[in-house]
This record gives structure tokens, C-alpha cells and sequence, in this order.
């Protein structure tokens, strides 16, 4: 009996192991992806948000935190420019912007210049607003692109610096 | 220790599954975005890292790899040691890569050509660079031209390099 539960416990503990190598393997694998996960609670759709912003109802503040180059050739109507996240720069620039707004505030913040589990400015801009006691911020899902997941979508754009 | 077996097995499936769903859904987009046309490529003017004129009218006749990139991209640094082998593997039979960069400052740029040993011209691109080839909404993204100067082949995010080379072979074999 004490053979049977030996063998019980050390089956357990092969198990745990396991599930430890299998979740640090992907931490280590694509350690972006470990925050912002797709599905997860505090993102919003594009056909979320463009239900949204098509709506006579409250509208969400748009900030682009992605490089220039996509923002001039396509963007969200109305999406202000904070210039990439990943540069310091621009994630005081996104800063100074939300400063003065209230902390429940709707905020949409977007990127789409690569995908979603590599991008390099979505994670660094959201923290940035969670750290500073924003409560209503959602990161736009965008899993391919701008490009893939909103544009070739015929979802609504406007062009220009 | 079968069931250690078992376990250990279990693990290395989910792994598998995980990755492959992953990667298959990336093809899949891929796939779908892979638009063939067969335009005419723009004809591109551009200035290297170097300083040397890049004329892409000056390739005539050749296969052209046209890589819409940024160094901050990490897909895009994922490519580049496929590209600089592709370039030299193929380079003699008339294979040309160009890497036209969207930064929105070019200060990492140089390193990042040091490092990875780019054997291709790489320039600064635009938003009329980018418009030209019918707008570039994602990087990396990547356009194959074939010998007679048409785009053969677009392919929006992390290229297949093994489906990516086999069109370059294929092109590559074509007289015109």
C-alpha cells in the first residue's frame, strides 16, 4: 500500500515538472506572449472596436503606438500619433497625452506593425497606462497586422501624416 | 517509469501541438494574404547604407527579393540570416536581395547590418516606397520578382522559406 502511494506521489511530481518545463519552455520560447495573451480580458476585437466607434454612444480615446510608416499610410480615424512604445520617447509622449484624463477613461491602444506575439510597442504602452492607474484601457487585438486584421477587413482608415 | 515514459511523451505531443497549431495558423494567414499578381514592380531609386545607388532597373533579367523590414522587428531579424543565405547561395544563377528598411529613426540600423552580416544592399524606405508596392501595413513583408520585372509573389509577415525557395529556384529557371 505505501508501495501504491510512493508511486502515486512521484507520478504527481513527474506531473508538475512537466507542466514547470512546459509553461517555461513557452515563456522562454516567445516571452512577449506571456502578457496581453490572445483571448485574454484586456483586449478588444477590431469588430469590437469599430461596433464601437460606429456607435452614437461613448466613444474610446485611439492612441497609435506603432512606428510612423504605418500610421501615415493607414490608420484608425481619429487615432492620435504616440510614435513606438518600445522607444522611451515616445511611451513619455503617450504619458503626457493621458496625464490630464480622467483614470476610468476608455482607451484603445493599437500597433499592428508586426504580429501580435512579437510586436514590440503594445505590451511597453499598456503597462505604461496600467502603471499610472489606468483602469479602462484595451489593447487592440491585431494577430497578423494593421494590414491583415483591419485594412484588407474594409474596416474604415484614413491616411496621411 | 513507463508512466514517467508516458508523461515525458504527453509533454513532448503538447509541445508539438502547441507550436504546430501556431505556425500552422501563421501559414494559413500567410496562404491567404499571398497575393500573386503579376504587376509590374516599381521601379525603385534608392541610396544604400553604404552611399552606392541602388537602381532596381539595373536588375533586368534577374530575380528579385524585395524585403520591406525594420531592425526593431523581430520577425523581421528572424528572416535576415535566411536572406543573407538565400543571397549567397543563389547569388550567381542571378538572385538579388534588397532590404529596404521603415525605420522611423535609422540610428540601430547600421549595427544591426554589422551584426547580422548583410551581403545585400539595404536603404531607408518611405511612405511612397511603400505605396508603390501597393502599401506596406505589417513588416516584415516580402516580394518576389520574377526575371521579366513582375511580382511574382507577396508574402505579408514571416516568410516560408521553404515554399520562398522553391519559387526562387522555380523564377530562377525561367529564361525571361
Amino acid at each position: 500500500m505505501k508501495r501504491t502511494n510512493d508511486h502515486q506521489r512521484t507520478y504527481q511530481a513527474w506531473i508538475l515538472i512537466a507542466a514547470a518545463v512546459f509553461v517555461t519552455v513557452v515563456a522562454w520560447q516567445s516571452p512577449a506572449a506571456s502578457e496581453l495573451p490572445p483571448g485574454s480580458a484586456e483586449l478588444i476585437q477590431p469588430q469590437e472596436l469599430l461596433k464601437a466607434l460606429q456607435s452614437s454612444s461613448v466613444k474610446p480615446t485611439v492612441l497609435y503606438v506603432g512606428p510612423r510608416f504605418l500610421y501615415a499610410q493607414a490608420r484608425i480615424r481619429n487615432a492620435e500619433f504616440m510614435g513606438p512604445a518600445s522607444d522611451p520617447q515616445s511611451l513619455d509622449n503617450l504619458r503626457k497625452r493621458v496625464a490630464a484624463l480622467p483614470r476610468n477613461s476608455w482607451i484603445v491602444l493599437y500597433c499592428g506593425c508586426c504580429p501580435w506575439e512579437h510586436c514590440p510597442n503594445i505590451r511597453p504602452a499598456y503597462k505604461a497606462l496600467q502603471k499610472m492607474g489606468f483602469t479602462g484601457v484595451k489593447a487592440l487585438y491585431l494577430e497578423n497586422s494593421f494590414g491583415t486584421d483591419w485594412v484588407d477587413k474594409g474596416y474604415p482608415v484614413e491616411k496621411g501624416q | 517509469m513507463r508512466r514517467i515514459a508516458v508523461v515525458i511523451a504527453a509533454i513532448g505531443l503538447a509541445v508539438a501541438v502547441y507550436y504546430g497549431t501556431r505556425d500552422r495558423t501563421a501559414k494559413q494567414t500567410r496562404e491567404r494574404d499571398t497575393r500573386s499578381s503579376a504587376s509590374q514592380a516599381p521601379a525603385l531609386t534608392l541610396v544604400d547604407l553604404s552611399g552606392n545607388k541602388i537602381d532596381t532597373s539595373s536588375y533586368a533579367g534577374d530575380v528579385v527579393l524585395i524585403n520591406f523590414w525594420a531592425a526593431w522587428c523581430t520577425p523581421c531579424a528572424e528572416e535576415v540570416p535566411q536572406l543573407v543565405a538565400l543571397q549567397d547561395k543563389y547569388r550567381a544563377q542571378g538572385f538579388r536581395v534588397i532590404g529596404i528598411s521603415m525605420e522611423d529613426r535609422d540610428s540601430a540600423l547600421r549595427d544591426f547590418y554589422r551584426k547580422y552580416r548583410m551581403n545585400y544592399p539595404v536603404a531607408a524606405g518611405s511612405e511612397k516606397i511603400a505605396e508603390s508596392y501597393g502599401g506596406i501595413l505589417g513588416l516584415p513583408t516580402t516580394f518576389l520578382i520574377g526575371r521579366d520585372g513582375r511580382i511574382r509573389a507577396k508574402y505579408p509577415g514571416l516568410a516560408d522559406f521553404a515554399k520562398l525557395e522553391q519559387e526562387i529556384v522555380a523564377l530562377l529557371r525561367t529564361n525571361q
